[in-house]
């Protein structure tokens, strides 16, 4: 012990490195920690609840992923699925981004291979922090390239911890967007980096980022959009260079080349009216191009101007001429009503209600702005001021992306996450700049100081001296002053990062928490209870109908088949369920019968003040419904435009059968003390059908605390 | 339907009824049968006589086969004043025969005394018998908040293919509401038990159907499948993973499901619904966790101290009749409580069945998983039980750990015995070789005197070897015995034993006409006969000597791969 220290310091001595060395030593070590940052802090859901498999969607994934290790991929690529959207049923090989379940499955069997037997579901969970901790590696070269190594470090520390991404990726979350974030900032970064460099290789790569995005994620179409609109651009501001055309042109060929492998795309990506920019844009390349090369031909300036009114009027007729043929014969064909949503955040709820129901299509409020971002929300304009003080190819192109993604993100909540990275970005660019600054006044003045008093007595610059010293002390505590404030601000951003995704993006939603009286943590585990009754005491073939959020989780959990689920291909099929839920019992029944469903079950938090419930949902079934079939008229179950289920309520609402599968039996339950029996806590009311009578259907099954309620349907009576 | 059939049995065994095996005469036999969970236990006290002329050592058991078919557990032990239906320490060996001139339908055990019986002697011993699945509900469908009425059948006497004497029946039932029974003469109810007897002096084969039909709302619950996975771990842990598909035996539930119900009446709640499970873990078990195929349940409580753990587990959902569940439990076992060391082998000591109490368990798969690179692998257990082997990769392995797989259907808790796993039992096979082997040697040094002989024809010096290889295989022999003692004992050797009996037997009869050549060669020189005529002699005798030799050495080849 005694000889420690002396050789420790031997060892330093050792290691005395040159300041560049001690510069990337430091930087690597930060790039480390921020890589396990990003992974630990997306494990409060697997501590606080157990390793499973969040939410909706993630549970249809997490199951076609099973299907992929039991059955290989060639059978997953022909799986036509019988157990949902029955009597018509999924043709699951062509209807998914496959990316995500052949990554997982790629990391599982490196995992065997290396003979670390873990489960599938293990793999499923961790990839998202997995492929974060990716991102934060990409967010790093990508401020490296278009700014500077620090800006690169900023922008990987804050993308690591940023919320806008976490409520995506936490552990769990096993959603395509996972794994599509980081290809998407992978793509951009490469195809930067090939613009930069103009090398074929980075865009052959871009070509290969942008495949992984298309197999993972169908907001590929954001890429081929935005490329084609940024190359539209330095078009203009005459950034045109051979570096540019070499880029996109690799990387347009390849990358349609590749997405087309991609069953769900397809032809798609030459046909379809989204795809249309790119290609348009890829003409115009050859047209500049050919222009540019006549302009080298042709000393005289008159002639090219004649040349160039000439060719870009044909060009843009033929192209033109082409669309227009294009969209009359069918052959492209128009926008899709999602895309159309995109660009007109009005357009889905007058024309697709089944897009507008789904509540992270709603347009962003600014307190989920401010919750995602915090400050970054205020260190983004700064961010653009300085690339716009330092506009290069790479700069337009972040801000581009900063711009067109954060107006998405005002239009749907969900889409927050697309704009994360490059809010990411360009703040870090804000951040590194300030803090850069600041350190570099502290710094020279510094040495202002010091050569100030050594050469204290002098004529005329001395004086000079003296003027410039009156200002240093404050510019100097100013910059004191500004950077305690920055680090403030991140340490403020860093705490309310970790109380956002601990408080409230952790929690897997099959599993609900709360506190008890006591303080205790009492945990409603409704929904596995009713989906594992299901599975065992269910025969194998029934058909259970269900309003379309919970089909994902009753195929994955419950093994039963189902008549509508969350892909939402069938918009008649999903209103057909809609249509049987808000009529009258024995009208119900028919269409009931005609799905042949055994089961129906409903989701009902009366009992728990659960409030995202079946009865809640209601009016989304019913506008869905009356979109399809007339005869649902959503003033009928509304009194004076207030939607009520008390005893004011429309007789058509109390007595329509999502009423009775709800309050079945529910007039006799005492809820809370000091109520009288009957009374729902989700709205605070005492309800105003007690009696309910089921003619058709028997209650085969409720959950412990009434959250969710499975009904029986009864066989018809013998004529005779 | 069953009943009648039952019925119909009953008096089929008694029409043909035949006086046989009266050598022994039960004089007195005291049954009790305990129906107070869906388990069925009949435990008789015996009192056997030897009426007849010879010393009897076995005695057989008859039980309908009906009853047999159902029968999951069996056990013959010395009479104990005060024991009811414990797993005794000494039990006698029992075995499933079929005397010839017995009725059909009736399937017989022997048991195995420990000491013969002396004519005119008598002994007394206890039976235990656990039937399984030998309550039918009765309705066979009731509503959730219905109880739950059973049916039970059986004889009021001893069905025996002695004449008994003296003898008296019990029934023991979990409640006194008891919708009906059997009314004979002398019938008694006493609270929860019904008495029937004594009846004297009956003659082999008699019985008198009585039925019982009573409240039981102990939940019936059922192991359909339960696969355990004993995982040892060289790192100072067993890791143990049970499997548990389960049913609820009992009435089925019809009509409709209320969760109002159970929920504002406590007590009025589906009463033999199966809220929960309790199971006697081992005491100093630890990362107990109980999950199923979609996730952690988080009902269940583990409540112990360094003497026992007890695992209360409540499935996800209350079970009624007919509905099912399949859950998985696991927890960790320090090494030290499992694994044994003794004389250079390990073995693993641990319990075979099921934690969870009062459980019926139709198909049983053990696997144990050993550490990577175990050999010479044997499972000693109290019954017997299908065996095979796999393998299993897990964490970091190359060639995946070799898992021994038992099964065994039909189980009641006294099933939940210890069972041992040895890894090595090479020692001692490998001495025995080592013997055999000498042996042969010995013989090659008498053939090779003999080979002087018609040499030499020196008879003396033939004489003289003969003595010495007498001398020496007798030692030989003497070191062979305790090591065959002890393979016949070792459980773990049963495998390779016969092989090694055949060998020692095989090697036996080898020298037996190696000798008999020898004397006869010998005896030909000392009558000074022609060569020819020695030879002749010899030739017979040789030709089963080399085929012997061959056998052996075949043998010995065997034994030497294992």
């Amino acid at each position: 012990m005694a000889t420690m220290p002396a050789s420790a310091s031997d060892l330093l001595k050792s290691f005395k490195l040159k300041t560049k060395q001690q510069e990337l030593l430091i930087r690597v070590s930060i790039l480390c920690l921020v890589y396990i940052l990003a992974f630990i802090t997306r494990l409060f859901s697997v501590l606080r609840y157990e390793s499973m498999i969040h939410e909706f969607d993630p549970y249809f994934n997490y199951r076609t992923t099973l299907y992929l290790t039991e059955n290989g991929f060639y059978d997953f690529w022909n799986w036509f699925d019988y157990e949902s959207w029955y009597p018509l049923g999924r043709i699951v090989g062509g209807t998914l981004y496959p990316g995500l379940m052949v990554t997982a499955v790629l990391i599982y069997r490196i995992l065997r291979f290396l003979r670390f037997a873990v489960h599938i579901r293990e793999v499923c969970v961790l990839t998202a922090p997995f492929f974060a901790s990716n991102t934060t590696l990409v967010a790093y070269f990508f401020g490296k390239e278009i700014w500077d190594s620090g800006a690169g470090l900023v922008a990987a520390i804050l993308i690591a911890v940023c919320p806008g991404y976490i409520s995506r990726s936490v552990a769990g979350s096993y959603d395509n967007e996972g794994v599509a974030i980081f290809a998407l900032l992978f793509t951009f970064y490469v195809f930067v980096k090939a613009v930069n460099t103009g090398s074929l290789a980075w865009s052959l790569a871009s070509a290969f980022g942008y495949f992984y995005m298309v197999s993972a994620w169908g907001g590929y179409v954001f890429i081929i959009n935005l490329i084609p609109l940024y190359v539209l651009v330095l078009l203009i501001t005459g950034r045109y260079s051979m570096r540019l055309y070499v880029a996109y042109n690799c990387m347009y060929i390849l990358g349609m080349l590749l997405a087309m492998q991609i069953r769900f795309v397809g032809f798609q990506h030459v046909q379809s009216g989204e795809h249309m920019a790119a290609m348009g844009v890829f003409f115009l390349m050859q047209v500049f191009y050919f222009l540019d090369w006549v302009k080298h031909m042709l000393s005289d300036t008159k002639l090219f101007q004649a040349f160039l009114r000439i060719t870009v009027t044909s060009a843009v007729a033929v192209g033109g001429i082409a669309l227009g043929l294009g969209m009359v014969s069918g052959y492209i064909s128009p926008w899709t009503g999602r895309f159309y949503s995109l660009l007109d955040p009005t357009y889905a709820k007058d024309h697709i209600p089944i897009i507008a129901s789904v509540s992270e299509h709603q347009p962003t409020a600014w307190s989920s702005f401010m919750f995602d971002f915090h400050i970054l929300l205020f260190l983004f304009p700064a961010g653009l001021y300085f690339c716009f003080k330092r506009l290069s190819d790479a700069t337009i192109f972040i801000v581009m992306y900063g711009l067109t993604s954060m107006y998405f993100a005002g239009v749907m909540v969900r889409l927050i996450l697309v704009a994360t990275p490059a809010v990411c970005l360009i703040s870090a660019i804000a951040v590194s700049t300030t803090v850069k600054n600041l350190t570099v006044l502290l710094r020279s003045k510094n040495k202002v100081v010091q050569t100030g008093s050594t050469k204290g007595s002098g004529g005329s610059k001395s004086s000079s001296k003296a003027l410039l010293d009156q200002s240093q002390p404050f510019q100097k505590n100013g910059a004191i002053a500004l950077l305690f404030g920055a680090f403030y601000l991140l340490s403020r951003y860093a705490t309310h990062c970790t109380w956002v995704t601990s408080e409230a993006y952790s929690s897997p939603s099959i599993v609900l928490a709360a506190r008890g009286a006591h303080g205790n943590r009492v945990i409603f585990d409704d929904y596995r209870e009713a989906y594992f009754w299901l599975r065992q005491n269910t025969p194998q073939d029934a058909k259970v109908m269900s309003w379309w959020d919970y089909g994902y989780q009753i195929t994955a959990m419950g093994n039963r088949t189902v008549i509508v689920d969350n892909n939402t291909w069938n918009n008649t099929h999903i209103a057909t369920v809609g249509r049987a839920m808000s009529s009258y019992e024995d009208e119900a029944i028919e269409i009931i019968r005609s799905l042949d469903v055994d089961y129906v079950l409903v989701v009902f938090g009366g009992v728990t003040g659960y409030s995202s419930d079946d009865i809640n949902k209601f009016l989304w079934m019913v506008r869905i419904g009356g979109g399809v079939f007339p005869v649902i008229k959503e003033p009928d179950y509304l009194v004076n435009g207030e939607y009520r289920v008390d005893k004011g309520a429309a007789p058509k609402m109390l007595n329509c059968l999502m009423y009775k599968l709800c309050y079945y039996r529910f007039g006799e339950m005492m809820t809370e003390y000091g109520k009288p029996p009957g009374y729902d806590r989700a709205r605070g009311v005492e309800i105003g059908n007690k009696d309910v009578k089921l003619e058709h259907l028997e209650e085969a099954f409720t959950t412990s605390n009434w959250i969710v309620r499975i009904y029986r349907v009864k066989p018809p009576n013998n004529r005779w | 339907m069953g009943i009648s059939r039952f019925v119909l049995l009953v008096f089929t065994i008694s029409m043909l009824a035949s006086p046989a095996l009266s050598d022994l005469v039960l004089s007195k036999v005291d049954r009790r049968i305990y129906l107070t969970s869906h388990i069925v236990r009949i435990s008789s006290t015996l009192e056997v006589e030897n009426a007849g002329p010879e010393t009897v050592s076995k005695v057989l058991l008859a039980f309908p086969d009906l009853q047999a078919q159902n029968l999951a557990y069996l056990m013959a032990s010395p009479h104990e004043a005060k024991a009811k239906f414990k797993v005794s320490v000494v039990s006698f060996p029992i075995d499933v025969v079929k005397p010839e001139d017995m009725p059909p339908g009736v399937t017989f055990y022997s048991v195995s005394l420990p000491q013969g019986l002396t004519v005119g002697a008598s002994f007394t011993f206890d039976v235990l018998a656990v039937f399984t699945h030998a309550l039918r509900p009765m309705p066979e469908q009731i509503g959730q908040a219905d109880i739950q009425l059973v049916l039970y059948q059986d004889s009021a006497y001893y069905l025996s293919p002695y004449v008994v004497k003296v003898q008296s029946l019990s029934l023991k039932l979990p409640d006194s509401r008891i919708e009906s029974y059997t009314t004979l003469e002398s019938t008694k109810v006493q609270g929860s038990e019904i008495k029937y007897g004594p009846y004297e002096n009956l003659p082999a084969f008699s019985s008198s159907p009585i039925t019982v039909h009573f409240q039981n709302n102990l939940p019936f619950t059922i192991a359909q499948e339960l696969v355990r996975e004993i995982e040892i771990s060289h790192w100072g842990n067993v890791l143990v993973t049970e499997h548990y598909k389960l049913i609820h035996g009992g009435a089925q539930s019809k009509g409709e499901f209320s969760r109002l119900e159970p929920q504002a009446r406590e007590n009025v709640q589906g009463p033999s619904a199966v809220r929960y499970l309790v199971a006697h873990l081992p005491p100093r078990a630890h990362s107990v966790y109980y999950r199923d195929a979609i996730g952690n349940i988080s009902t269940s409580h583990l409540r112990g101290d360094s003497k026992k753990a007890e695992l209360l587990i409540e499935p996800r959902y209350p079970m009624f009749g007919g509905w099912r569940t399949a859950f998985t439990i696991g927890y960790g076992l320090p090494l030290q409580d499992c694994l044994y060391e003794s004389e250079g082998r390990r073995f693993l000591n641990i319990t075979f069945s099921s934690p969870v109490i009062e459980l019926v368990i139709d198909t049983l798969i053990v696997k144990v998983v050993l550490p990577e690179g175990s050999s010479d692998i044997s499972v000693a257990a109290p019954f017997f039980m299908k065996q095979c082997q796999e393998t299993k990769i897990s964490h970091l392995d190359i060639v995946g750990r070799p898992v021994v797989v038992l099964e065994k259907t039909n189980l009641v808790p006294e099933h939940n015995q210890y069972f041992q796993q040895w890894e090595e039992v090479r020692v001692a096979i490998q001495h025995v070789h080592n013997i055999i082997c000498q042996c042969l040697a010995t013989h090659d040094k008498l053939e090779a005197s003999l080979r002087d002989l018609s040499r030499t024809g020196e008879v003396q010096a033939c004489k003289a070897a003969r003595k010495s290889t007498d001398g020496l295989l007798k030692e030989l022999s003497k070191e062979l015995k305790p090591l065959m003692t002890f393979l016949q004992s070792s459980p773990s050797a049963v495998q390779v034993l016969s092989k090694v009996e055949e060998l020692v037997a095989k090697e036996r009869e080898l020298l037996e006409k190696l000798m008999a050549k020898h004397s006869t060669a010998v005896e030909a020189y000392d009558k000074k006969s022609g060569a020819r005529d020695i030879e002749s002699r010899i030739a017979l005798q040789q030709q089963k000597i080399t085929a012997l030799r061959q056998e052996v050495d075949d043998l010995l080849e065997f034994i030497d791969e294992i």
